[in-house]
């Protein structure tokens, strides 16, 4: 740690200054990151909407990035601290090619990796402003985890991050089962993607769906959902709920 | 023998372009008791002779776990060994715990190897006295290292370090081709004849040497004395009758657990190898 620098110490004993190293709020954000294993591998999938606060400032946000040979990453929240993630990541590949041995590093080793780096931000009440999702496959095994900007972290058979939560996941509980097809997983992405369009106000229509397998990663074009605004619930939402919206 | 103009420090070379204090670095290894390390595609077997200073005494500690999957042999300055092996477990456990996976054997022994070498060229500092044998495993499978107090480290099949180590090497040398695809069981019996070469005439018993194995589907662990005196009883017998290494192989494996005094009686019984 370099004591010579000017540069205030990140801990709050010295008052107003020390507020402008802390993250308090984030700024510009990603919404929902939703990922399932399926037969080949690991199915992500993320819009690319960058909100301002409530205004859908920047369209053309990529979310989620290939991470060394095996893993894929996805992020929610800040974005700038996501890219701040993936210069942290990038360095450690670096580091792992560098060895030049039979070795790499795998999605449970970026993701055990990851999970310390928030967590230790967390401790220092400077926190990275995140919900990751990381996926991957190595030497057959396929892996996906999650870590939250608290350092919460679980591996699962699906994950999803914000309000993927509460709306992907129920649905997913219901119709994941083992060895997917690429084209089910893809189908079942898209209900859970549908479902966040309609009802997440921060999600856009443009979405990416990445896949990761053995042989490598791929991430789809950005495309759009088919969407149907003439439900009878839509034209009346409070009808079971007079005063509602 | 006495070059004694430029082995003062480790920072002079010498006109010959060599570095005596790290020659002689490399002698204290040569000068301590035995080691021995061999591998096949899934295990590494590692044994080292145990010499106790009397009879009053407890012998020195060689062979130290690191981690599960990797295991060291020391041959030296037993002390600079211990010191080495906290340094290993702690990168292990280092990176276990930011990874949740074994750190792979081959960058423990570059991350050693460039330790020892920063020895090399520090005025204030000396190099480690002491050669380690590294055993693990990797992803690309079992491994053999051979780490020097020079900082240069070397990949084997088979290796030995120490006192009288040449006499092991040879019968190494003779086996070596076999030990890819050999069993857990007859690499072991080839770890407890290659220290019988260091012997050199003393008898052969688990109180003398120290066995450990370290394999796929088998964390790091030394051997208990019963288990090591069994399996040689087991090729005593076999070296008697001089039958062919498959047969004791057999005979081994196919031998019911004796009570630890029988098998120690067993063993007083056998005529000692007065060759």
């Amino acid at each position: 740690m370099n004591f010579m620098a000017s540069k205030q110490p990140e801990n709050s004993l010295l008052g107003p200054e020390a507020d402008s190293q802390r993250t308090l709020y984030p700024y510009v954000t990603g919404t929902s990151v939703v990922a399932l294993k399926y037969k080949d591998g690991i199915l992500m999938a993320a819009d690319m909407g960058g909100s301002y606060g409530s205004t859908l400032r920047y369209k053309s946000v990529e979310r989620m990035k290939p991470i060394g040979k095996h893993s894929l990453l996805g992020a929610s929240g800040e974005i700038s601290d996501f890219q701040e993630i993936l210069h942290y990541l990038d360095e450690l590949i670096l580091y792992d090619n560098m060895w030049d041995d039979g070795n790499s590093l795998g999605p449970k080793e970026v993701h055990n990796y990851l999970t310390r780096v928030m967590y230790n931000r967390r401790n220092k009440f400077n926190p990275l402003w995140n919900s990751l999702v990381l996926g991957g496959v190595k030497n057959g095994q396929k892996y996906l985890g999650t870590v939250s900007m608290i350092g919460v972290n679980f591996e699962d058979n699906h994950v999803a991050t914000g309000f993927g939560n509460h709306l992907a996941r129920p649905i997913l509980r219901q119709e994941w089962h083992e060895n997917l097809s690429f084209e089910d997983g893809v189908r079942l992405l898209e209900k859970c993607m549908r479902v966040l369009l309609y009802r997440d106000r921060s999600a856009i229509n443009k979405l990416q769906i990445a896949k990761i397998t053995e042989e490598g990663m791929t991430i789809s074009q950005p495309y759009s959902l088919k969407t149907y605004w003439e439900f009878s619930a839509f034209a009346n939402p409070a009808q079971g709920a007079v005063g509602s919206w | 023998m006495f070059r004694n103009q430029y082995d003062t420090d480790v920072t002079t070379w010498s006109p010959a372009g060599r570095l005596f204090q790290v020659e002689y670095a490399m002698e204290a290894v040569k000068q301590g008791s035995a080691a021995i390390g061999l591998r096949s595609k899934t295990h590494i077997v590692l044994g080292c002779v145990n010499k106790a200073n009397s009879e009053l005494s407890s012998h020195q500690k060689k062979i130290f776990k690191v981690d599960d999957h990797i295991g060291v042999a020391i041959a030296g300055l037993t002390a600079d060994g211990r010191v080495l092996s906290r340094y290993m477990r702690n990168e292990c456990i280092n990176y276990s715990f930011t990874y949740e996976s074994p750190l792979p054997v081959g960058r423990l022994v570059v991350q050693l190897a460039d330790k020892a070498q920063v020895c090399t060229q520090r005025s204030w500092k000396r190099p480690y006295g002491v050669g380690l044998l590294v055993a693990g495993l990797d992803e690309s499978g079992a491994h053999l290292y051979y780490n020097c107090p020079s900082g240069n480290y070397f990949e084997y099949q088979a290796f030995a370090i120490g006192s009288r180590s040449q006499a092991a090497k040879t019968y190494l040398e003779r086996k070596f081709e076999n030990f890819t695809d050999a069993s857990r069981d007859d690499l072991v019996k080839d770890a407890i004849m290659a220290i019988r070469e260091t012997l050199q005439g003393e008898t052969l018993k688990s109180s003398v040497c120290t066995i450990a194995v370290v394999g796929v589907g088998e964390p790091f662990h030394i051997l208990d004395q019963a288990t090591v005196q069994q399996m040689i009883d087991a090729f005593e017998i076999v070296g008697e009758q001089e039958a062919p290494d498959a047969a004791a192989g057999q005979e081994a494996s196919a031998e019911p657990e004796p009570e630890p005094e029988q098998g120690a009686a067993a063993g007083e019984g056998v005529a000692p190898m007065d060759i």
